[in-house]
């Protein structure tokens, strides 16, 4: 074999040319990132914080931590799927009048692509899995989830799909073809590079991890609630967890499934969906929407139920209508399954299939208007305190409503014939995923941070992080809105007609009161995190809670509770404080509890090395990689050190901790 | 396999054999496999002698076989019934059925109507103008 040959087995197709020298702004951006990695890792090493980090953070089992680093995974990855939606927004409020912006074809048209795949799959997912992770344990009196490691290990998972996104920003190229990479665009024939090898592997990888904490979930909601919690008394939240999962365990496999067949149409020559040999790319397009229809519900049922925790706290009531509440989310969880087809009206079902999904689709309103009702009438007479996450809910009450009947607009196929693939379309979407899931994830971590930490976040910057945000949504859509009822298509980098350039303008104006939206809220936690004493929550319950992770001090010890509490009521919490329950202050017995282990972050970079591998053809490495896997999730299972007791004394001392905390404050 | 797996679990718990709720005995695992194996060498001899003469019929008495040999897997093998983890398995079963029934359905119906409306030159079995589609040939 020929040096050539050698350096073709090491490094399949990777060459120098892989290597995107010759886009100044990605050298930039790698140059930033390299500089801040570098000395993000010399300031651990210099803190002495890896061993730290890696037996109390990297290994945990604690479902808290875990959900917190889902946390920071969504925020961080939040910045970069920013700052591709300002480029776009930058480059077409110029290219106009012959000009051709400052983005060339190539590189636009991945950036588009890796917005809404960063968006969706290491944004919003992560955050809500994040959520859900933190809270559900808590609301239902749980000191973890069912199974610790394997959430340890669906966090990593998660971690490694994102961590391929970025690297495909400077090692080699991402996908062109839009968020959901249709075929035959898709295929090798005509993207032959490893772009959408990139796409593929990193959602199989990172959907594993969204599918095991689904099953997760699924199981802690349905086998661990905290004895007298009926299905009935459960916190409206963790029914919306419930659902969400429900949604995630049946559709995910869906996802994979379409995804290996496309990948076997590229590695292996099959023709499932190619033009020829009996293909039919209509197929993956039908597939893809089983999954991705279900998906945006999953996104925005845990948004749900955050508003009505929210909403019932903050109001000091009760949520009203909580029985048709539950019902209303069961029934969007079965009707997100019967509405698939609305994405591809166009693609020419005719009238009797289109009708009936137009039908299915618009019917999801109705579910969902009970929802908004009963938001409004829980605030009704109720004694509304104006704190942050009660604006961002009503910030999203206002915003998404205007959404949802757009939504209802597009469900009518034959205007949805006009505005198919319009701006208009891309207007909708963001406002019910922006106004919706992502003001209510905003409303969430501003809800639990006290919880999570010990001290609230600061509410001046969080103010103006609110203004920044809520307005410059506005700024930002309703352009886009006036210019898809013109006929603007999505996805476009130039424009001929001078006379739309002053919407873009506009747009480009809200992306960038959004990106101060986005900078006072990272000042939001800095002044936080400085003033944390003079924001201190020394009573566990700084916002007159009544659910159950009131019931515990923020941050909750290790094991949660040290009794399991016993249920009576459904805002169990405040039906507590009503009784006058009495903290017990003695008789503890040792708790037992999951080990921490390694296993769960060694087989997630093990997942991503043959990722990487495959992407790049580099059969050793794939194949290496796998043995590994397979080799390390067999000597996982003879690991017999799985759980140890915290002894009666500990669980003494940070209780009677907690009892002078709260004799303090009288 | 997660039911397996929980009757497995259970299994230490409990005495073992006195209660047939969900645990399998001697005689239930040998009903079940006998049906199984009735209902598998059943659609090998139809297919073997021919004795239904039609193709296509014997390809859908075959699939009915299938979902019987389905049924019989989950009640013998897996435990199901509709008192198992209090209803839960039952409640997921039934989800899992809808859920599937519409994508299967749902999928037929859709692509049934693309590929007659799209795909003009394509042969089309059945696709012969039974349904209400607008025909673009």
């Amino acid at each position: 074999m020929d040096s050539t040959g050698i350096a073709h087995f090491i490094f399949g197709r990777l060459t120098w040319e892989s290597l995107p020298l010759h886009e100044p702004i990605l050298v930039g951006t790698f140059l930033a990132v390299a500089l801040g990695g570098l000395a993000l890792l010399a300031a651990i090493t210099r803190f002495g914080l890896w061993g730290y980090l890696w037996r109390e953070w990297f290994t945990t089992v604690d479902h808290k931590r875990i959900g917190i680093m889902y946390m920071i995974l969504g925020l961080i990855m939040l910045l970069r799927g920013f700052s591709d939606a300002i480029m776009m927004r930058a480059q077409q409020a110029m290219a106009f009048g012959g000009s051709q912006g400052y983005l060339p074809a190539d590189h636009y048209d991945q950036i588009f692509t890796a917005h809404g795949v960063i968006m969706i799959f290491f944004v919003a997912m992560p955050l809500v899995t994040g959520l859900m992770n933190y809270v559900v344990p808590l609301q239902i009196g749980a000191r973890d989830v069912s199974f610790p490691f394997l959430n340890n290990f669906s966090f990593w998972m998660t971690t490694a799909g994102a961590v391929l996104v970025m690297t495909s920003l400077f090692v080699g190229e991402f996908a062109r073809t839009g968020w959901l990479a249709y075929p035959p665009l898709s295929g090798i024939a005509y993207s032959p590079d490893v772009g959408v090898d990139y796409y593929i592997w990193a959602l199989q990888v990172a959907g594993v991890g969204t599918l095991l904490s689904g099953v997760n979930l699924i199981v802690t909601i349905v086998k661990m609630r905290a004895p007298g919690m009926s299905m009935m008394r459960m916190p409206i939240f963790t029914w919306t967890a419930l659902c969400t999962n429900v949604l995630i365990v049946a559709a995910f496999p869906v996802l994979t499934a379409v995804l290996a067949l496309l990948s076997l149409d590229r590695y292996a020559g099959t023709a499932f969906f190619t033009n020829d040999f009996g293909g039919n790319p209509m197929m993956y397009v039908n597939l893809i929407w089983i999954w991705g229809h279900p998906e945006v519900y999953i996104l925005i049922l845990p948004a749900f139920g955050i508003f009505s925790e929210v909403t019932s706290t903050f109001s000091g009531k009760r949520l009203f209508g909580y029985t048709s509440m539950v019902y209303a989310t069961v029934v969007i969880t079965i009707l997100s399954y019967l509405v698939w087809l609305h994405h591809f009206f166009t693609m020419g079902s005719g009238a009797s299939v289109n009708s009936f999904f137009g039908i299915t689709t618009m019917v999801i309103s109705i579910p969902t208007g009970a929802k908004m009702f009963n938001w409004l009438f829980t605030m009704y007479r109720g004694r509304i305190r104006f704190e942050l996450p009660m604006m961002w809910t009503i910030a999203f009450m206002l915003t998404f409503v205007v959404g949802g009947m757009t939504g209802v607009l597009l469900a009518v196929p034959p205007a949805d014939f006009v505005l198919h693939n319009s701006l208009f379309l891309i207007a909708h979407f963001h406002n019910v995923i922006i106004g919706g899931v992502l003001f209510g994830l905003f409303a969430g971590i501003n809800y639990w941070f006290p919880k999570a930490f010990g001290f609230r976040l600061d509410p001046v910057w969080g103010k103006r992080s609110f203004w920044c945000w809520v307005v410059g949504f506005w700024f930002a859509f309703m352009p886009l809105y006036i210019l898809g009822l013109m006929g603007v298509t999505r996805r476009m980098r130039v424009f001929d007609d001078p006379s739309l350039q002053i919407w873009f303008v506009i747009a480009a104006f809200g992306a960038l009161l959004i990106a101060i939206g986005i900078a006072c809220m990272l000042m939001q936690f800095y002044v936080s995190i400085r003033d944390s004493e003079r924001l201190r929550d020394t009573t566990g319950d700084p916002w007159n809670g009544r659910t159950l992770e009131w019931a515990t001090s923020s941050p909750p010890p290790d094991y949660n509770f040290a009794f399991t509490p016993i249920i009576h009521d459904g805002d169990a919490w405040a039906d507590m404080k009503n009784r006058g329950y009495e903290r017990p202050t003695g008789g503890y017995l040792p708790i037992h509890m999951p080990s921490n282990t390694g296993a769960g972050i060694i087989l997630a970079g093990l997942s991503a090395a043959t990722a990487f591998g495959l992407i790049w053809y580099m059969w050793w490495l794939a194949g290496l990689g796998f043995v590994g896997l397979v080799a390390v999730a067999i000597g996982h299972s003879f690991n017999y050190k799985r759980d140890f007791y915290i002894p009666a004394e500990d669980v003494e001392r940070t209780e009677s901790q907690r009892t002078a905390l709260l004799a303090a404050q009288g | 396999m997660s039911d397996a797996g929980h009757a497995g679990a259970h299994h230490g718990d409990h005495d073992h054999g006195h209660d047939g709720a969900t645990h399998g005995t001697m005689g239930s695992y040998m009903i079940g496999f006998g049906l199984s194996v009735l209902l598998t060498a059943i659609p090998f001899w139809l297919v073997m002698t021919g004795a239904l003469g039609d193709n296509r019929l014997t390809a859908f008495v075959i699939m009915g076989f299938a979902a019987v040999q389905i049924v019989v897997h989950m009640i013998f093998f897996l435990h199901m019934s509709t008192r198992s983890e209090g209803g839960w398995t039952m409640m997921a079963l039934i989800f899992t059925v809808v859920i599937v029934g519409i994508t299967l359905s749902g999928s037929l119906w859709v692509m049934y109507h693309l590929n007659t409306n799209m795909m003009p030159h394509a042969t089309m079995p059945g696709g012969d103008g039974l349904h209400d589609m607008q025909d673009m040939r």
